[in-house]
């Protein structure tokens, strides 16, 4: 084995994006290989989870783990992951604050399986069979991980050095980090490794903003032609601009998307309360009836202002005692 | 009657509720214990955080109180609170917790018996609704 630094890749419950960026950074990826060697990454890689407990422990200087963590297998394998590295770095939304998987936080287990496995109407299912942790079939015993009943961020389950959210991070914010990681400036553990600032301040439709925003209704992106210069909040479209961390360079802004707030709030910042701060703010009606049409237009608020970020909520995301 | 006490906090506006709450001292009208005061400016300052936190850290009830529309001493503090505030009663019930636990209303710095009836009706609403258990998924109390 050389000398070279060990990095670790894995994915808990998330989509694969993540990976996607590591592949994304194209010929980049050669560098990174050249300057490390990749002893875990069971998306791309042929490992066997006993490969990764045959190391000692911190032997892996890095490990980039993605995805929220949903079930007991995910959890063991974070804890494994820990062990085995000097330097864990939550990487992606899921990870950090748990992504869109965490959006069945307003759930729990019994509700989702009922809906997944009985109720949903494309279901055929007539012994009502659901999941078991444990079954036999013809004499032999079966096991699947537990489904716990909260998606758990990662620092829920395990000590994490480092931050990168973002749905997902760009391959120039992983080839950064990765960056900083082998030239040694990492900042002081528990770092996000992206600005402190909201993505208004980098966005280039925050000069066309009136200094006062007014808006007499919400608009889905359906209902309106959105302008392309104008800042989407002040034509009344819902933009997670003001609650969202800046760093993704607003790819989606300039697509004429508003943003969907993947990169999570910034710091000490609960991303549902201040983007309910912002609506609320700007709001142009004084009578109940008005505000209440308004409201009524947005008809998912836990699920617009947290669509990534429910396990980091204030409301959302205590850990269910163990 | 059930003998829970709930834990209530009320954000009251230094200009309108507040004196309001001073004015039920006055004027001798009692209200319940459960009922903690935290004195801000302007109601516009109450951060929907603000709320959530006492939620998670506790409060079985949060209340906002200011001044009536048009006496905000600064302007529209009362106003863009809310708007805000309805929003946030609506994503209160998705996530699981009954939107009876919130209350926002106006208090003049002259309504000491104002704010001893809706403290006091406040705190029954809460008591009959029993403790809020804040737990990892969402255990909900609404259908
Ligand atoms: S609200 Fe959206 S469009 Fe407007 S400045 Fe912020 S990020 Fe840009
Ligand atoms: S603009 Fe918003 S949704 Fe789009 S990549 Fe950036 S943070 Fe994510
Ligand atoms: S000063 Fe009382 S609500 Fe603004």
């Amino acid at each position: 084995m050389s000398d070279k630094p060990k990095v670790a890749f894995y994915w808990c419950a998330s989509c694969g994006g993540c990976e996607e960026t590591v592949i994304d950074l194209d010929e980049k990826i050669l560098d990174v290989v050249a300057a490390v060697d990749i002893v875990f990454w069971p998306c791309a890689m042929d490992m066997k989870y006993s490969d990764l407990k045959a190391m000692d422990d911190g032997e892996i200087t890095v490990s980039f783990i993605n995805g929220a963590v949903r079930t007991s297998e995910q959890e063991h394998i974070a804890k494994l992951l820990r062990r085995k590295s000097a330097t864990v770095i939550a990487f992606g939304s899921c990870a950090v604050m748990g992504g869109i998987p965490a959006l069945a936080n307003l759930k729990n287990k019994k509700d989702i399986f009922e809906r997944a496995y009985l109720d949903s109407p494309t279901n055929v299912n007539p012994g009502g069979v659901v999941p078991q942790e444990e079954s036999e079939v013809d004499g032999y015993k079966l096991t699947l991980p537990e489904f716990f009943d909260t998606v758990y961020k990662l620092d829920d389950v395990i000590d994490v050095d480092y931050y990168m959210p973002g749905c997902p991070p760009t391959p120039e914010n992983l080839a950064n980090a990765v960056q900083s990681a082998l030239e040694g400036f990492l900042p002081a553990k528990g770092s996000v490794l992206l600005p402190d600032k909201s993505l208004c301040v980098s966005c280039d439709r925050n000069e066309s903003k009136p200094d006062d925003i007014t808006i007499s209704q919400v608009y889905r992106l359906t209902e309106v032609q959105a302008d392309p210069e104008k800042c989407f909040l002040a034509q009344g479209i819902i933009c997670m601009g003001p609650a969202t961390r800046d760093g993704c360079d607003y790819p989606c802004i300039k697509g004429n998307m508003p943003c969907t707030g993947c990169f999570g709030p910034v710091s000490e910042a609960d991303q549902g309360a201040r983007m309910i701060a912002s609506i609320g703010g700007i709001i142009n009606a004084e009578k109940e009836g008005d505000i209440a049409d308004v409201v009524n237009n947005i008809p998912d608020p836990a699920g617009t202002f947290y669509r990534y970020s429910l396990s980091s909520s204030i409301l959302g995301n205590q850990r269910k005692e163990k | 009657m059930n003998n829970f006490e709930p834990k209530i906090v009320a954000f009251v506006c230094n200009w309108c509720s507040y004196a309001g709450a001073d004015k039920a001292g006055e004027q001798k009208l009692d209200y319940p214990a459960n009922v903690k005061l935290i004195r801000v400016m302007c109601t516009g300052r109450v951060d929907p955080q603000f709320v959530m936190r006492a939620f998670r850290v506790g409060a079985d009830g949060v209340m906002i109180l200011g001044c009536h529309p048009g006496d905000c001493h600064y302007r529209n503090g009362n106003m863009k609170t809310l708007r805000r505030f309805r929003l946030f009663e609506k994503m209160l019930e998705q996530f699981g917790i009954n939107r009876q636990r919130f209350f926002l209303d106006w208090v003049a710095a002259g309504e000491g018996k104002k704010f001893q009836e809706v403290t006091t009706e406040m705190t029954e609403r809460v008591r009959n609704l029993g403790p809020l258990e804040i737990k990892g998924f969402v255990e909900r109390e609404v259908g």
